[in-house]
């Protein structure tokens, strides 16, 4: 096999990733462009291995370690997108701007962490 | 084309044009599931490639874990069943444009750098026994350091996600911005 067919899908897989997390708003469709990008970089991983014919099977063995850090990743990230909605009632990463410089693009009023919406967050979710 | 160079090549169709799918759909359950071709067409490349211990565990994993994981965080954040409106941001444009530069010039150069390149497929590369043995070996140390990793990061996801520890009582005042 060429080689150029898995790398030019691993670059296409790649670009969509790229596409997904800039172009997304939703926070777990973020994430999953991200899963998309690093099946990206898997794909290149076990091509290339292979290609090689490496001995100590580095790029394979690096892929199931890619695999194992993105699983970690998907769970830490959706236990923090978890968070953030019980905090905010919304996921949506463009209107989160509490960090940001100016503050005041798009950070409507009823979006502040304040007490209220915290007290009737734990009352809902205990 | 031989063979394999046509299988494959359907098969990178079939995650490409999914991962489309997954980043311009409408509804969010839609994205998770066009998630699960993607991931099971890499796979087939995968097995394609003769790696097939990869290919197991990408199924394993991305296919049975991950994509349940996105499932439960679809269900948990209350997302709308049917179309939603507003799941793209106002920058898709200039993020489109991004995603076709950097296409354009990852394709070019990949295709620059290793039109020539030939790889023999034969069945020993991806095989269990020699990828395990690789991995007990050589990159035990890695793998440990791995373990632990995962370990720490299920018990801060475990952390994160509990709501009766941390701050307690947000009318005390100190409870607020501690997080």
């Amino acid at each position: 096999m060429h080689l150029a067919y898995p790398a030019v899908v691993s670059a296409l897989l790649f670009s969509i990733g790229v596409y997904g997390v800039l172009a997304r708003r939703n926070a777990i469709l973020v994430l999953m462009s991200v899963e998309l990008m690093l099946n990206a970089v898997n794909l290149n991983l076990v091509a290339f291995d292979v290609h090689w014919r490496d001995r100590l099977h580095g790029g394979q063995v690096l892929t199931l370690f890619t695999i194992v850090i993105a699983a970690a990743e998907v769970g830490l990230g959706l236990a923090i997108v978890l968070l953030v909605y019980r905090n905010r009632r919304m996921i949506d990463v463009d209107r989160l701007r509490t960090l940001a410089e100016d503050g005041t693009n798009g950070n409507a009023a009823g979006e502040r962490p304040d007490a209220d919406a915290r007290h009737g967050a734990e009352v809902s979710s205990s | 084309m031989t063979g394999p160079e046509v299988v494959f090549t359907l098969l990178g169709v079939v995650a490409v044009g999914s991962g489309i799918m997954v980043v311009t759909t409408r509804q969010l359950v839609h994205a998770a599931l066009w998630l699960v071709v993607s991931f099971g067409a890499l796979a087939g490349g995968y097995l394609v490639l003769t790696a097939e211990f990869v290919a197991w565990v990408q199924v394993l994993i991305y296919v049975g874990a991950v994509v349940v994981l996105l499932l439960f965080g679809i269900m948990l954040t209350r997302a709308p069943i049917g179309e939603s409106e507003d799941l793209d941001s106002g920058n898709r444009w200039v993020a489109l444009g991004v995603a076709l530069a950097t296409a354009g010039v990852l394709v070019t150069v990949l295709v620059m750098g290793f039109r020539d390149a030939y790889t023999p497929l034969k069945g020993d590369q991806g095989a269990a026994e020699g990828l395990g043995a690789s991995i007990f070996r050589t990159w035990v140390l890695p793998f440990e350091v791995l373990s632990v990793l995962l370990l720490a990061a299920l018990v801060g996801a475990i952390v994160l996600s509990r709501s009766d520890i941390g701050p307690q009582d947000p009318a005390s005042g100190n409870g607020k911005g501690n997080r």
